[in-house]
């Protein structure tokens, strides 16, 4: 063939790239990657209903943890009846405001964690290691020795309003978001700014959390370290009702914007050229995100690795395009939180060791096997 | 009307300026080459015409429309840039190619995206890796499938930012070919930047020679003379016709 252009004329036998029409879209004809994509997408679709069937199995068997024995056909019928009298009482009131706790704080820390890593293009982004759980730490102190407050509702020291410590940890949570983004506002709302700003608030945090352990006597010590270690045995309906509520709008909100951040995923500049405001989606990303975890952390206390195993396991089997990723991410976030309680209710029985102990005990080293696994040789 | 002009454009990062009362049209069926040395600001020019960047001064008008003044997604309907570094993630190829649908869908991709990337990613030769994630292809497959993410997304203009880096010999002409052949039969056109003075040269209709962040020359084949290679690049080279077509040999 030869290719005439205005600069004189040469032969190629380059026939397939003649050039083809763009605004074609081949109606009429089978297109065989299509089909294959479109199988594909189901298959991912499967799997998810897979992971859900595990999630439900997984409610199961939690829920027969405790000193109550309860036949598994009894359990399920008391799951599935919503009855709450007698035995369902001890099931609903008891237990399973427990484990819809877990789920809860596990899918909310994995979403959460799902969209920080991916707008601040940093697979180490996650609610602990941007400072959300040290600065609710630092709050949740600053309550208990300054403001007179009781670790948590169950605490035997409790004084005054429990809830104290919870909004003064929510409010110092805020805060470390503010000053993220302020710091990223006066220099530039890039990735890194973000992720170093969040580094360098929580380093503050954490300091500032050893400098009023020294300050505390030694009960009010107790309860600052009862706090830290997160655990779901706060857990109540009101609590979970409002956890439901910002989950459910801002779980909304992210799989609203799951095309955005898929075209995030390819780099800012192409992000921008296909008419994405990463500027925006980044700010408003990080809010809703550290709202979300401040929420959970707030209340049950430092949970650490969620956000970062349940996203990451996540990619691992499904990708990283987020129509998928999301809805995933929060299935497995919940699962390995119910997981990590029912082992922390069930190796020392009868004492209950508190979530956050096991997660940060069986976290890092599932993490680093993740590591080995996927980036390994 | 012209199909496109770039009217004074400058623009500064910091305190230091980078472009420089940029003017320029072209028009479609065309395909410009932007050649200068590193660091001269074809990058930033690229990203100052989409808005990835907002220029200082200056204005860029499609079709008559002012650019500036369009949402950006109304801008990413007009102009497709491919990025001198794109990220690579673990999406598939197919989802890959498949974002370039990003700006014309309002929630969801609908059949006809899927069909229409399915038929890119055939005519593209890049079946067998359609189902790969893009973090496991090689640096030349990647670019490609950013071209056919580029040539999904419908645009008026193309901008690519050196579009046949990390390809071979074959494809560096496959890729060009083809946004050659693209812009005739589409009727749209394609500017890039480009390193290879020989390659331009071959595929280009246009050239924008560009230096200390202005435009030093535009035109034709006619304006690849040593003298202004000499002034743009800072080298001595030969200008020789083979076929009919300069080739630029440095001393
Ligand atoms: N983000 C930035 N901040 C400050 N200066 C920058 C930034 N990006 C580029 N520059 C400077 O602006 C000038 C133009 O850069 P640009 O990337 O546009 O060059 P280029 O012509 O594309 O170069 P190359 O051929 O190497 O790709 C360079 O001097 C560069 O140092
Ligand atoms: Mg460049």
């Amino acid at each position: 063939m030869v290719i005439r252009t205005k600069n004189g004329d040469i032969s190629s036998d380059h026939d397939k790239w003649e050039g083809f029409d763009i605004y074609d879209d081949g109606d009429g004809e089978a297109i065989h990657n299509s089909s294959l994509y479109r199988g594909y997408v189901r298959k991912k679709g499967l799997m998810m209903f897979l992971a859900l069937i595990i999630l439900f199995v997984c409610i199961i068997i939690a829920a027969h943890n405790g000193p109550l024995n309860i036949s598994s056909s009894d359990i399920i019928r008391y799951l599935l009846t919503f009855d709450n009298d007698g035995m369902g009482g001890v099931i609903w009131n008891i237990r399973m405001v427990r484990i819809i706790g877990a789920i809860l704080a596990g899918s909310g820390l994995a979403v959460a964690g799902v969209v920080m890593q991916c707008i601040l293009r940093n697979p180490l982004a996650s609610p602990y290691t941007l400072g959300i759980s040290s600065a609710a730490a630092f709050g949740a102190s600053f309550a208990i020795i300054f403001l007179n407050a009781g670790s948590s509702i169950t605490s035997t020291v409790s004084i005054s309003n429990p809830y104290v410590t919870t909004i003064s940890a929510f409010l110092f949570s805020l805060l470390a978001t503010g000053a993220i983004l302020l710091l990223t506002k006066l220099t530039r709302v890039s990735s890194e700014t973000m992720v170093l700003a969040g580094v360098a608030i929580s380093a503050m945090f954490a300091a500032g959390l050893s400098f009023m352990q020294y300050l505390a006597t030694d009960s009010q010590l107790g309860n600052i370290i009862m706090w830290t270690f997160g655990d779901l045995g706060k857990a109540t309906w009101s609590w979970n009702t409002l956890i439901m509520a910002v989950l459910l709008s801002v779980t909304l909100y992210f799989y609203y914007k799951r095309w955005d951040y898929n075209a995030m995923e390819a780099g800012e500049e192409t992000a921008k050229g296909l008419g994405v405001h990463t500027e925006r989606e980044r700010i408003l990303g990080m809010v809703l995100a550290s709202v979300l975890s401040a929420v959970i952390v707030s209340f049950f206390g430092i949970i650490a690795f969620i956000g970062l195993l349940g996203p990451h396991i996540a990619r691992m089997i499904i990708g990283s395009d987020h129509r998928h990723l999301i809805p995933l991410s929060i299935i497995l976030g919940a699962i390995i939180l119910i997981v990590a309680d029912g082992v922390g209710q069930v190796i020392l029985y009868p004492s209950v060791i508190p979530v956050g102990i096991i997660t940060s005990m069986l976290g890092g080293p599932l993490f680093i096997y993740l590591l080995i696994r996927r980036y390994g040789r | 009307m012209t199909f496109f002009q770039v009217n004074g454009v400058e623009f500064s990062y910091k305190s230091t300026k980078v472009l420089d009362d940029v003017t320029f049209s072209i028009e479609k069926n065309e395909v410009t080459s932007i050649l200068g040395p590193n660091g001269v600001g074809k990058t930033t020019l690229m990203k100052c015409i989409n808005k990835i960047l907002m220029p200082d001064m200056g204005s860029v008008l499609i079709e008559g429309s002012e650019l500036h003044e369009m949402s950006r997604r109304d801008i990413a309907k007009n102009i497709g840039y491919v990025s001198q570094r794109g990220e690579m993630s673990r999406m598939t190829v197919f989802d890959s190619v498949l974002l370039g649908r990003k700006p014309h869908f309002e929630w969801e991709v609908t059949d006809r995206d899927i069909r229409l990337a399915g038929r890119v990613i055939h005519l593209m030769g890049l079946d067998d890796l359609a189902l790969k994630y893009v973090n496991e292809i090689s640096g030349g497959e990647y670019q490609l499938v950013q071209i056919a993410r580029v040539l999904v997304q419908q645009p008026k203009v193309i901008l690519l930012d050196e579009p046949t880096n990390s390809l071979d010999l074959p494809n560096q002409h496959m890729i060009m070919h083809l946004i050659r052949n693209i812009a005739i039969r589409n009727h749209i056109a394609a500017i890039m930047t480009i390193h290879d003075l020989n390659l331009a040269i071959r595929h280009s209709d246009k050239f924008i020679m560009m230096r200390e962040g202005t435009i030093y020359a535009t035109g034709d084949h006619s304006i690849i003379t040593p003298q202004n290679i000499r002034a743009v690049f800072n080298i001595d080279a030969f200008v020789e016709k083979v076929k009919g077509i300069p080739v630029v040999i440095p001393i």
